[in-house]
């Protein structure tokens, strides 16, 4: 199955996930550059996190606008698979491939530690290798986590919640919402780092289940 | 011409920044503060010289960038 | 050629110095007045005017400032930098040569490291001071063309009861915070002390690391006479310009004569490193340097200093954000995230695309010449014209005066005679490690991105030394970052040993060989000749112990004039150091119920500038632990050979605190795991330490609490024995208190929740006086 992990001026996790793609679950991967508009026949697409654009004006703001994302959505209008970590999820929040906000922690401090995760639903292409209710641990690093719903919402949320925080909200995340998947159930975007835990050497491999998930459902389908 | 836009948090949004600011400025003696709500004022030089077409331009900025329509409202001034 | 007056008059900017009409008396006046705000002596000038054969322009006058100033000539410093060990099997680079030190670590890996501070910015502004002095930090890294991989801090403040202390500690921890975690390169370790003498003058010193292939080091000199000279990055205002900068231009009234504060872009920084090893990556790239203190001057006279040949630049080519710049402020502004690249001729327009491609300037505004000397033009017009030699190397040195301090009598006459034991141990290591020097850290790191790019393999609070993962499995560089002012105070030679000693055991308990050190020496002020005594005895403990060690220093920072009122900061030499494991980490805290604790070295009647003299008694005197660096080194050979063995399950060294915050330390940094511990102390190693409170909390150096599996402990204590380093057996891991003897016993939870909740206490308890401003 063939990756893509687009780059932004300012992203800083494109290379880890490249380093998980190439090396732990060792599929084809490819740089989709901001500016370019070809997704060079990949079937799923990585959007990683960092401060792109410096996280200046607002966070995602003006990455959501690169010529990349015009073809990222029509292929995720089309089906395609799109994974948003962290920056990531605040740039497919801007571009309104997934509903709702992101605002600042209601801490005030970036947040960088590991915590439990609840696994809402596993009939996903995420978490097809998890079990329903299970808490797995994840690192989370941002400064703007806290996840808000569109004040004027027309339907019900609950089915599009793959992760909620476990215990103690870190950000104030309305619902403790810590990942998102549209309705359709292509796009997901998720607060914690997967790709920070999917090797032993690093002590946590509970990240490694998502991206054996996508593996798993893209083989099914 | 110079275009003033301020974008404020919509209301009923908990707006954190500005309720720690509001106990700063109590704690520093400040009486009656009632509420604090912090947003963003951005100042916009424009070539653009009639004040209508300004300001057309600059709330089409609004509209596409400065500001995100779901938790931000935004206002603008044109000189 | 210029000649005389004719030359200042013909600077051909609009907003010249000198008002048109004015009289060659007032420019001179002007002359002078700009050079007393640079601090040139009078001897200076005229050395100046004898170099040129003539009077300098204010430009010239401008780069001489700051070329002569201590930061960036180390002027009062360099006798005593001379005398640490600089060369070993694994130097790459020289230390002064380059931007940072490199040291090989085989398999076609080597890291380039360096220390710097940025203590006077950070006062002035501390988020903006912080970030600034990571970016710095940053770029002499990635100048080396190596990626930075990690960030290590080491910081100084004031008491935390203070208003100020807050002010400034939450925004240098902001300022870092904001600027590392942007910029993608991880802050994986460091250490903060909270010390009334740093009140005015906190110090900010920060350690970057990076990994470069050793055939594809980048060069700092500016080969090829011919080759065009490149300037990318930000544009250039008036950033960190101050007194001297509004002296050399007609001011507005009302200007306010401050320096405006430089604000630091992690984001353009971001691309820049991208930008810089994409087109490192080419070849093309002569040489480069980045523009830090004392910016384009800096690099536009290093660099053809390095290679032996000359610059001309043409200064109006310079990329401006403010209108009106004089060429003095182009030549001094200390604008941020920007580099200086001498490129293959014909080869610029490729690397032009490539930081056009990142969205950064990348203007040609000069050439390498022949002449031995940097030329720069405005509009044609030379506005200065010096050799660079006369700049760089032959710039002057001073052998300050020193004296041994007056205080020092006392320190050495100090006794703990007269000193109270506690009444109540357990109270005491309670207050001890609720102390912001001690208390837990992660209110700090949790700030910090510590996990980006993926190679943290301990995370910060896990072992004594950060750990981060290289290109083979089993391979680990580690790094620590360490110092002790107080020490340094009441014993300047060997705090300067006690601080290397510190560093290798930190490195050695997570099972790596020590390797290099960067240094960042923070001191008062050198024309202060006691000062200058604790100058000269730190690097003395610090060359000593560097040799001893064999870990050569391969660059570092010298920060001077840390003073107000009069009062200087305790001597605070900074160490950073680097290791490399082949193995498994090694971590701090006991692992398993059963295991036994080993205590390594002994502990002496050594109460002299503890933490516990400190906190708990309220002094500072004594003179510091001793340190023998004989059985330091063997001491670290052991663990490394003993770990190899696989024979060991954790190892904390014990500094601050003594053995009790030590064994604390071992039952509850791991979150995911806590211990008791039951420990019983020999009648000969009460003995040995002559009383309770020093065999608990004493700081006597060389020593190391191991844990390991009963089975392993015959075959450790003999092999110590046969490496003739103390051992003694001092108890067992289990149960859900830290006992000592029957002098202490505490829950685990209690120890836990003080140690977790003290620095946050430390920040909410109310003020004792004074507004943050």
């Amino acid at each position: 199955m063939k990756f893509g992990v687009v780059v932004f001026p300012g992203s800083n996790c494109d290379q880890d996930c490249v380093r998980v793609v190439r090396d732990v679950i060792r599929q084809p991967v490819a740089i989709l550059w901001h500016q370019d508009t070809s997704l060079q026949g990949v079937e799923a697409i990585i959007i990683p996190g960092g401060f792109s654009y410096g996280d200046y004006l607002r966070t995602g703001a003006i990455a959501h606008l690169s010529p990349i994302m015009q073809a990222i959505k029509s292929f995720a209008e089309d089906g395609g698979l799109v994974l948003g970590i962290c920056n990531g999820f605040q740039i497919l929040l801007e571009s309104g491939l997934l509903p709702g906000a992101m605002m600042r922690n209601t801490g005030l401090r970036f947040i960088c530690r590991t915590v439990p995760l609840r696994v809402e639903r596993v009939d996903t292409v995420w978490t097809n290798k998890c079990q329903k209710g299970q808490i797995i641990h994840l690192p989370i690093a941002h400064n703007e986590g806290r996840y808000i719903r569109d004040p004027q919402p027309h339907e019900s949320l609950a089915e599009q919640v793959v992760f909620r925080y476990e215990g103690t909200n870190p950000n104030g995340s309305e619902e403790a919402i810590a990942g998102l998947m549209n309705r359709a159930g292509n796009v997901l975007g998720m607060m914690p780092h997967p790709e920070r835990a999917a090797e032993d050497v690093l002590g946590n491999t509970d990240g490694r289940l998502i991206f054996e998930s996508m593996l798993t459902a893209h083989a099914n389908a | 011409m110079k275009a003033q836009v301020y974008i404020t948090l919509k209301d009923g949004l908990l707006d954190v920044q500005g309720k720690t600011v509001k106990s700063a400025l109590d704690e520093l003696g400040f009486k009656g503060v009632a509420q604090v709500r912090m947003g963003k004022y951005i100042e916009i030089d424009l070539a653009e010289a009639k004040p209508g077409a300004a300001r057309q331009e600059v709330e089409r900025m609004c509209q596409k960038l400065l500001a995100n329509p779901i938790i931000e409202a935004y206002r603008v001034e044109v000189k | 050629m210029m000649k005389g007056k004719s030359a200042h008059r013909g600077m051909g900017s609009a907003r010249t110095v000198v008002r048109s009409g004015a009289r060659a008396g007032q420019d001179e006046a002007l002359l002078h007045k700009v050079a007393r705000s640079h601090n040139l002596s009078d001897d200076e000038f005229a050395h100046i005017v004898k170099v040129l054969g003539r009077e300098p322009t204010l430009t010239e006058v401008g780069i001489f400032g700051v070329m002569y100033s201590e930061h960036c000539s180390y002027c009062s410093s360099k006798p005593y930098l001379k005398t640490l060990p600089t060369s070993g099997a694994r130097i790459l680079v020289p230390a002064g040569k380059e931007n940072a030190g490199v040291v090989d670590l085989g398999d076609g890996l080597a890291v380039a490291f360096k220390c710097e501070s940025h203590n006077h910015p950070s006062a002035v502004e501390p988020v903006q001071g912080a970030a600034t002095g990571v970016g710095g930090i940053i770029r002499d890294i990635f100048t080396m063309g190596a990626r930075p991989i990690a960030l290590l801090d080491s910081l100084r403040f004031g008491p935390l009861s203070e208003a100020r202390t807050r002010f400034l500690f939450q925004g240098v921890v902001k300022g870092i915070s904001d600027y590392g975690n942007a910029v993608g390169v991880p802050t994986v370790g460091g250490e903060i002390y909270f010390d009334a003498g740093y009140r005015e003058n906190p110090l900010v010193n920060v350690m970057c690391i990076g990994l470069v292939d050793p055939k594809q080091l980048a060069r700092a000199a500016a080969k090829g006479v011919g080759n065009p000279v490149l300037y990318v990055g930000s544009s250039t205002g008036r950033d960190g310009l101050g007194g001297a900068s509004f002296a050399s231009r007609e001011l507005a009234e009302g200007d306010a004569d401050r320096p405006a504060v430089q604000i630091g872009d992690p984001f353009t920084e971001k691309c820049l490193i991208e930008a810089t090893l994409e087109a490192l990556a080419t070849g093309e790239v002569a040489g480069i340097q980045d523009m830090g203190a004392a910016g384009l001057t800096c690099s536009t006279a290093e660099m053809p200093a390095k290679a032996g040949t000359g610059m001309e630049i043409e200064i109006s080519l310079v990329p401006r954000r403010e209108e009106g710049m004089t060429p003095y402020e182009v030549m001094l502004s200390e604008s941020q995230e920007r580099m200086l690249l001498v490129v293959k001729k014909g080869k610029q327009a490729q690397i032009q695309q490539i930081f056009a491609k990142w969205g950064l300037n990348a203007v040609a505004i000069g050439t390498v010449t022949d002449t031995q000397r940097l030329c720069v033009k405005d509009q044609g017009i030379v506005v200065a014209d010096i050799p660079v030699k006369a700049l760089t190397d032959d710039a002057p040195v001073y052998q300050r005066p020193v004296k041994e301090p007056a205080y020092l009598a006392k320190v050495k006459t100090w006794s703990p005679k007269s000193l109270s034991v506690p009444s109540d141990y357990n109270a005491a290591l309670l207050k001890l490690l609720g102390s912001p020097t001690i208390a837990n850290k992660a209110f700090v790191y949790e700030q910090y991105d510590h996990m980006v790019q993926t190679n943290t393999t301990l995370l910060p609070g896990r072992g004594d030394a950060a750990l981060l993962r290289l290109n083979k499995p089993d391979k680990y560089l580690a790094a620590t970052i360490d110092g002790n002012g107080r020490y340094c105070y009441l014993d300047p030679y060997e705090g300067g040993k006690a601080v290397v000693a510190e560093a290798a055991r930190n490195l050695v308990c997570v099972g790596a060989q020590p390797l290099a050190v960067t240094d960042c020496l923070n001191f008062g002020s050198p024309k202060d000749p006691e000062i200058m005594w604790q100058f000269k005895e730190c690097v003395r403990g610090l060359a000593e112990a560097c040799q001893a060690f064999d870990t050569p220093v391969t660059g570092g920072n010298v920060s001077l004039y840390n003073e107000s009122g009069g009062q200087a900061i305790d001597p605070t030499p900074i160490v950073g150091m680097v290791g490399l494991l082949e193995g498994k980490p090694l971590s701090a805290a006991f692992q398993q119920d059963g295991d036994a604790v080993i205590l390594l070295g002994e502990t002496r009647e050594e109460l002299g500038g503890s933490e516990y003299l400190s906190v708990i008694h309220g002094q500072r005197a004594g003179l510091p632990p001793r340190v023998d660096l004989r059985a330091e080194k063997a001491l670290q050979q052991f663990m490394l050979d003993a770990h190899r063995s696989g024979w060991l399950q954790s190892a904390h060294d014990c500094s601050e605190g003594g053995l009790a915050v030590t064994l604390a330390e071992c039952c509850i940094m791991d979150e995911r795991q806590r211990h008791g511990v039951a420990i019983e102390l020999s009648d000969e190693a009460v003995r040995m330490a002559r009383r309770a409170d020093a065999l608990l909390f004493g700081e006597s150096t060389g020593r190391i609490v191991v844990s390991c599996r009963p089975e392993q402990v015959d075959r450790v204590m003999m092999f110590a024995k046969r490496r003739g380093v103390p051992a003694s057996r001092i108890g067992w891991v289990g149960g859900s208190q830290l006992t000592i003897g029957t002098w202490l016993s505490t829950s685990v939870e209690a120890l836990n929740t003080q140690w977790r909740s003290g620095l946050q206490q430390a920040l909410t308890t109310p003020r004792a006086h004074g507004r943050a401003r």
